[in-house]
């Protein structure tokens, strides 16, 4: 079974556990300027947006590569960088449409999710499951209930 | 070690920024934050020094746990000589600035002298400088933010200024950090305007990664993590309803003080409430809660992002009002509305947008105008010195006219910034002002509730809620029960609050941890993260010498136990109606416990022996 990333903006309280984990988890540091994961604050609509890569199954980031960097993790799906391959060239950067790879001038190579290899951090973190990780099947499961209940007749109407 | 063990000394008289190493000696007897700053401020300040002067410092200061991923890591504190109290300040605040400056490689920041010209801090990791405030200095908090953001193109970058109130020399100003968390208290934003320092602005790309050990670590905040989901207070309470939960709460135990203390118990409190703010209003359909929202790391998220209704007199023709803000907590609720008789949700909310916007104590804001008001009423004040205003108990028309007087600095404005104590001593009623030690009353009758009274008329300073607060046990019982109107175990109860709080404070913790956390929970985490012994007991024990410091240093400022009181009106006018009708505080049944179990002499002096036990 394939899982993706499912969140929730609704839910996030902008505390950002999720940038500290999985930065912790990339580089040994509890570090939001390195984090694959990045919590969006708008200030003036009082909303919080968690944003990250959703790993499309043909990823503009792997075609663009020019030197095949860009893998396929075939336990997870996730599109994975071999840091030996990459040469830091950000095309990829550019090929995205998400803006969700991202050079990293710590490493001088571009940066983005992995998954953690299909325990991801950022998930385990989240303290009010605004970042969840489900069967990819069934990512609009949770709002497809919602609107269900929804069209429900009232109790009214039924009795 | 999740210390930095780094501190950066800015001198603002010479402009220069220099590395120092952290005084580890220090940082093993005083943990960080408020202890530690506060003890390199003991060591280098005159305490008789003049709180606006050039020999005053200003210490921004993390403790260990700010920035990593311990539960509501994001504290951190302005320490000073306060201005409004003459005594040691120690003004806590969340947000993401603390986090922020770890981050950036550094525990703390100590400005001294004063800046010829307005400037501020830039400081991106290794690289610091000072450069010139032009085109800042006399802009809100909120319009520096943008300014910042804008000039460095950094939306990253975390943000602590002063608005205008602070520069007007309102000795009650805020540091404002990340547009709507403030260092509220003790005046601290008055310090920085002194210095000429109008912001500091921080990115920090390092990270923390020096954990003493890394898997105690993550297993005692994994379980401190799962403490707090489980709590009803901070699992649910906080996160839903706010601080503001209390305000039904307070009111209906008789404890709920109003107009200046004069009443308790407030027929508006239901207006003001968290249940009303999350109530559809009629002009849009939306209620005044927009969401909850954590500070860095925090795992409660008891934060309130709030919008003031579009069709409001208040900010009908302001556009600028019309986006989502920082909201009211239940202090802020409590004195801009119970203590001023407005029970206006929408009024109270515009006025805390400017608390936050021009960075100014809404507590002691609106407890003086709740003074100034008591003295309309009886005469003391008039439409003279009000420049025309009706400042009656209850208008909303005066609070909010008030308020944009205060951020003008003008007139009345300036009376109004002097804070209670100043302003009923220039009107000749000093037993009007609701202070201990020159500090506003927070939103508890300490006749109602005897042991917060204590803690009032002894918080290092000034009347404060947050240095113990023993409401968590006299009315919700946490974390066990006592009665809130009984004297007797009161003074054991205070000084055991007193205690742990200088610890989760000196950590970079937040307070409100403590309605779920016991020592038990905190001291793993700190001992994981920090090299040393952070032991219950040995955590406590910091917890006392940082209180007994605070009060050395008070005491060689000129206090005595004579600023150890409450005013008048708490020790003889009983509460005339409620659940607690006909009860005074009963201070003089606590006071000298007190002192007693502090190893302290009958003047409440810190005796020899005492300084001795405590290395001090």
């Amino acid at each position: 079974m394939q899982k993706s990333l499912n969140i929730d903006p609704g839910k996030c309280t902008g505390c950002l556990q999720c940038e500290m984990a999985c930065s912790y988890e990339h580089t040994g540091t509890f570090n939001p300027s390195r984090s694959y994961i990045k919590v969006f604050t708008f200030h003036h609509e009082g909303r919080f947006a968690p944003y990250t890569c959703t790993q499309c199954d043909e990823a503009w980031c792997q075609r663009a590569c020019p030197v095949d960097a860009i893998s396929v993790d075939m336990a997870t799906g996730a599109k994975v960088i071999s840091d030996d391959k990459c040469v830091g060239c950000k095309v990829c950067t550019i090929a995205c449409p998400f803006g969700t790879v991202n050079y990293s001038q710590a490493t001088g190579k571009v940066v983005k999710c992995d998954l953690c290899g299909g325990d991801p951090e950022c998930v385990k973190a989240c303290p009010t499951d605004a970042i969840t990780y489900v069967d990819s099947d069934w990512t609009g499961y949770d709002k497809m209930m919602a609107s269900a209940s929804k069209s429900l007749p009232s109790a009214e109407a039924t009795t | 070690m999740s210390w930095t063990r780094k501190i950066l000394r800015v001198d603002l008289s010479k402009g220069t920024c220099t590395a120092e190493d952290l005084n580890m000696e220090w940082a093993k007897e005083y943990l960080g934050q408020r202890g530690l700053a506060s003890k390199y401020l003991v060591e280098e300040v005159d305490p008789k020094c003049d709180a606006l002067g050039p020999d005053n410092k200003l210490i921004i200061a993390t403790g260990p746990l700010t920035g990593t991923m311990a539960s509501t890591g994001a504290r951190y504190s302005v320490i000073c000589k306060s201005p409004l109290t003459g005594a040691i300040a120690a003004s806590n605040s969340g947000g993401f600035l603390g986090a922020e400056m770890k981050f950036a490689g550094w525990d703390m920041i100590i400005f001294e002298g004063k800046s010829e010209k307005p400037v501020y801090l830039l400081m991106q990791d290794d690289k610091v400088e000072l450069r010139s405030a032009d085109g800042i200095w006399g802009k809100s908090a909120w319009e520096t933010d943008d300014i910042l953001h804008a000039t460095h193109q950094d939306p990253q970058m975390r943000i602590a200024c002063i608005g205008r109130t602070a520069e007007a020399g309102c000795l009650y100003a805020a540091v404002i950090n990340d547009r709507h968390r403030a260092a509220g208290r003790s005046g601290v934003g008055t310090v920085m305007a002194s210095k000429n320092l109008k912001a500091i602005a921080i990115r920090g790309t390092g990270g923390i990664g020096n954990l003493e050990n890394a898997g105690k670590f993550f297993e005692a905040v994994d379980a401190g993590k799962q403490v707090l989901a489980d709590g009803a207070v901070t699992g649910q309470g906080l996160p839903a309803y706010g601080t503001q939960v209390l305000m039904n709460v307070i009111n209906s135990v008789g404890a709920l003080p109003a107009h200046n203390m004069r009443d308790v118990g407030f027929a508006g409190a239901e207006n003001i409430s968290a249940e009303a703010m999350a109530e559809p209003r009629a002009s849009d359909g939306k209620p005044n809660l927009t969401t909850n929202a954590g500070c860095f790391g925090c795992t409660i998220a008891c934060g309130r992002i709030s919008t003031v209704d579009k069709t409001h007199f208040t900010v009908k023709d302001k556009p600028q009002y019309h986006g989502a803000a920082g909201g009211l907590e239940y202090e802020a609720a409590w004195a801009l509305g119970a203590d001023t008789g407005v029970d206006d949700l929408d009024a109270l909310t515009y006025v805390n947008f400017l608390c936050n916007e021009d960075g100014f104590d809404p507590i002691s804001f609106g407890s003086t105008l709740a003074a100034a008001m008591e003295m309309f009423e009886d005469g003391d004040i008039t439409t003279k010195d009000t420049g025309g205003i009706e400042l009656k108990f209850g208008s909303v028309e005066a609070f909010v006219a008030a308020t944009e007087l205060l951020i003008s600095g003008e007139g009345f404005g300036k009376d109004l910034g002097l804070g209670s104590k100043r302003l009923c001593e220039k009107y000749k009623r000093p037993e009007l002002s609701m202070t201990v030690k020159g500090q506003e009353f927070p939103a508890y009758d300490p006749r109602g509730i005897q042991g917060i009274g204590l803690n009032y008329a002894t918080s290092n300073r000034g009347a404060c809620h947050l240095r113990g607060y023993t409401v968590a046990s006299e009315i919700l019982g946490i974390p066990v029960k006592t009665e809130p109107g009984d004297a007797e175990g009161k003074p054991e109860l205070v000084k055991a609050f007193q205690d742990a709080t200088a610890v989760v404070d000196s950590a970079g913790l937040c307070i409100f941890t403590t309605f779920a956390w016991g020592m038990d929970n905190i001291a793993p985490q700190i001992d994981a993260a920090c090299e040393g012994d952070w032991s219950v007991e040995g955590c406590l024990e910091v917890g006392e010498r940082i209180w007994n410091m605070e009060r050395i240093f008070n005491q060689a400022a000129g206090f005595t136990a004579d600023d150890d009181k409450l005013p008048k009106r708490m020790m003889e006018e009983a509460i005339k109606s409620g659940p607690t009708e006909g009860q005074v505080s009963r201070m003089g049944e606590m006071l000298p416990k007190y002192y007693e179990i502090r190893g302290w002499n009958p003047k409440g002096e810190v005796t020899a022996d005492t300084r001795k036990r405590l290395s001090l």
